[in-house]
């Protein structure tokens, strides 16, 4: 017995140690990177920096502030997930309430069209022709139209709805001549805004953060979302700060600032949602939990 | 007859009297039709010859009884090379992250200080709202041979570099999957963990049992059906891995690990200077059609083996 509990204790102890590795292990690169953003561009050519912020400078925001094209995608991305976001909830509860009622006629047929959607899609050609020939390409509908209907989301909404409208709510509200819109309406949603919020949470990250739709679709910088004005600085390396200079002293410090540009921009365009993290976590996980029920 | 006439009757009075009900979900039944079923029609485009000036209908089939886009996709040389990374990269991928998900929901279940483990919890969760394009940003700041911490490291101590090097490829695409996903992806296993039954525990305990035994005995039994659910799930999408990821990841270097069935259907069609979207349909097509095979499949072995059938 004895051997026992203490084989207990060492397993336990164990354990503290490994979760507290993967703690450094996820927290590092975290660090290093938030690090590298406040360090100077001659200590980051060098690769100096380890952990903390080497020779410190706030050089690499400036560079972000005064690259005029990150803000112009900040503001189309906000627009497009604000948009996007507004119409995929909308379409998504109009599709799980009325499947999530049991007397709904046709509810099987129906869902069965959302469904099969899950689990074969026409790919990539087909669908990029069809944006193609109804004139989106270039346009915020490209992006937010497509995806706009999740199979999955009304899933989870139908299941919420099951779960939490009782049905003698229902019964009272028809007794009284309720219609189904205004039950919908004044019922149904202000009852189900924890299940909300989640779908919204979910539906925003996803459009805020997609870069390959933006990317078949949108050809007119303008209107480049932020996703693919940071795949140019970071992947593809694109920045363009010269502006035909070609003094050898601007043109090498033109490239430390691309370099501590890059830094910048992974912060700046994170932030957002790492402020808003901790409150939104609850929800996120909640969302998962619910989703993870069978339909 | 007579039967079907009075349900078909019985359907219009409901349906009149709950038109609102019709009305809000053809809204988004309309949208499926444009945008997800639409496209499925535009498959036949997979066995046609497409020219721009005749549109998807107009164009002539293709040799072979239509079937010559899928003949030239299995005779290409990069056929074998696409389909092997694309398993490879899904196989691993799914053999490391469902069980580093449960380990790591199996360490926070016995994580005893609360705000320890909650703190761990919200740390982990945290890189999974990181966008793909920030993602693959940081991995190639970190593994950069002359300016990133790790990658310089190991090139000095190994003469290896990370990010032009093909070999490595699978696993930097596998475990920075596992750095950015564990957290979340853990978070279904430990709602399954708080779902055991507290008194098969307390009756182990009686008996003698460690924890360890607790762990495999009471524990994994009980989230076995959620493993199986995740496992379905994740088989579905064996050919349709997360291209969006390895297309940001893609260099000349890696490339030869790194080609996986959606980067080159997209490469020969809507990058190439002379676009074959036949052929980059039928690709598509195949790829979509092995899916839903899989799906069904996993999912017949698994109500058939455990009663968990998600389907």
């Amino acid at each position: 017995m004895n051997k026992k509990i203490s084989q207990d204790k060492v397993v336990y102890f164990i354990n503290y140690i490994l979760l507290a590795l993967l703690l450094v292990i996820e927290l590092y690169p975290l660090i290093y990177i938030v690090s590298c953003s406040f360090s100077s561009g001659d200590a980051l050519m060098a690769g100096r920096v380890r952990f903390l912020p080497v020779a410190p400078t706030l050089d690499s925001y400036k560079a972000v502030f005064e690259y005029s094209s990150i803000w112009v995608g900040y503001s189309n991305s906000l627009l497009y997930t604000l948009v996007g976001t507004f119409i995929s909830i909308t379409l998504t509860l109009f599709a799980a309430y009325p499947l999530s009622r049991d007397d709904f006629k046709g509810k099987k047929i129906l869902m069965g069209i959302f469904l099969f959607t899950m689990m074969f899609s026409g790919g990539l050609i087909p669908s990029y022709l069809l944006v193609k020939n109804l004139g989106l390409i270039d346009t915020m509908w490209a992006i937010i139209l497509p995806g706009s209907v999740s199979a999955y989301n009304v899933i989870v909404a139908r299941t919420y709805f099951k779960q939490t409208i009782p049905k003698e709510l229902l019964e009272a509200a028809q007794m009284d001549g309720c219609e189904d819109f205004k039950f919908f309406k004044s019922i149904v949603i202000p009852l189900s805004t924890p299940i909300i919020a989640v779908l919204c949470l979910w539906t925003a990250v996803g459009i805020w953060n997609s870069y390959f739709n933006p990317m078949i679709y949108i050809n007119d910088e303008a209107k480049f979302p932020l996703q693919l004005v940071l795949r140019r600085i970071l992947l593809l390396s694109q920045v363009n700060l010269s502006k035909g200079n070609v003094d050898p002293m601007v043109i090498q410090k033109n490239m430390y600032l691309s370099e501590m540009l890059k830094y910048g921009t992974i912060i700046i365009s994170t932030l957002p949602l790492m402020i808003i993290y901790p409150f939104i976590q609850k929800y996120f996980v909640k969302g998962v939990m619910v989703g993870s029920v069978k339909g | 007859m007579k039967n079907t006439e009075s349900s078909l009757k019985r359907f219009g009075q409901y349906a009149l009297r709950h038109w609102q009900l019709y009305l809000m979900v053809s809204l988004p039944v309309i949208v499926l039709f444009i945008f997800a079923y639409a496209p499925m029609y535009g498959v036949i485009l997979a066995f046609k010859n497409y020219q721009v000036s005749k549109g998807i209908w107009g164009s002539p089939w293709a040799e072979n009884c239509g079937m010559n886009n899928f003949i030239r996709f299995f005779n290409n040389y990069n056929f074998k090379e696409c389909l092997g990374n694309t398993l490879i990269l899904s196989f691993y991928s799914m053999l490391v992250s469902i069980p580093t998900a449960i380990l790591l929901a199996l360490s926070l279940n016995y994580a005893k200080n609360l705000r320890f483990r909650k703190t761990v919890q919200m740390v982990s969760y945290c890189p999974y709202f990181i966008s793909t394009v920030v993602f693959v940003g940081i991995i190639n700041l970190l593994m950069d041979t002359r300016i990133g911490v790790i990658g310089k490291f190991v090139y000095e101590k190994f003469g290896v570099s990370v990010l032009g090097s093909a070999g490595l490829f699978p696993s930097l695409y596998v475990w920075s999957g596992v750095w950015q996903g564990v957290g979340f992806g853990s978070i279904i296993y430990i709602a399954a963990l708080a779902g055991v039954d507290m008194e098969q525990h307390e009756a182990a305990i009686i008996d003698g049992a460690t924890l360890l035994q607790r762990i495999k005995y009471v524990d994994i039994p009980a989230i076995l059906p959620t493993v199986v659910i995740m496992l379905i799930l994740n088989m579905g999408s064996v050919l349709n891995i997360g291209y969006e990821k390895v297309l940001a990841m893609q260099n000349q270097n890696n490339v030869s690990a790194s080609e996986v069935i959606t980067t080159y259907a997209y490469k020969v069609s809507l990058v190439s200077t002379f676009p074959d979207y036949s052929y980059s349909t039928a690709i598509g097509l195949f790829q979509s059609l092995i899916g839903l095979v899989l799906i069904l499949v996993t999912n017949k072995i698994a109500d058939k083996l455990t009663g968990n059938g998600f389907l």
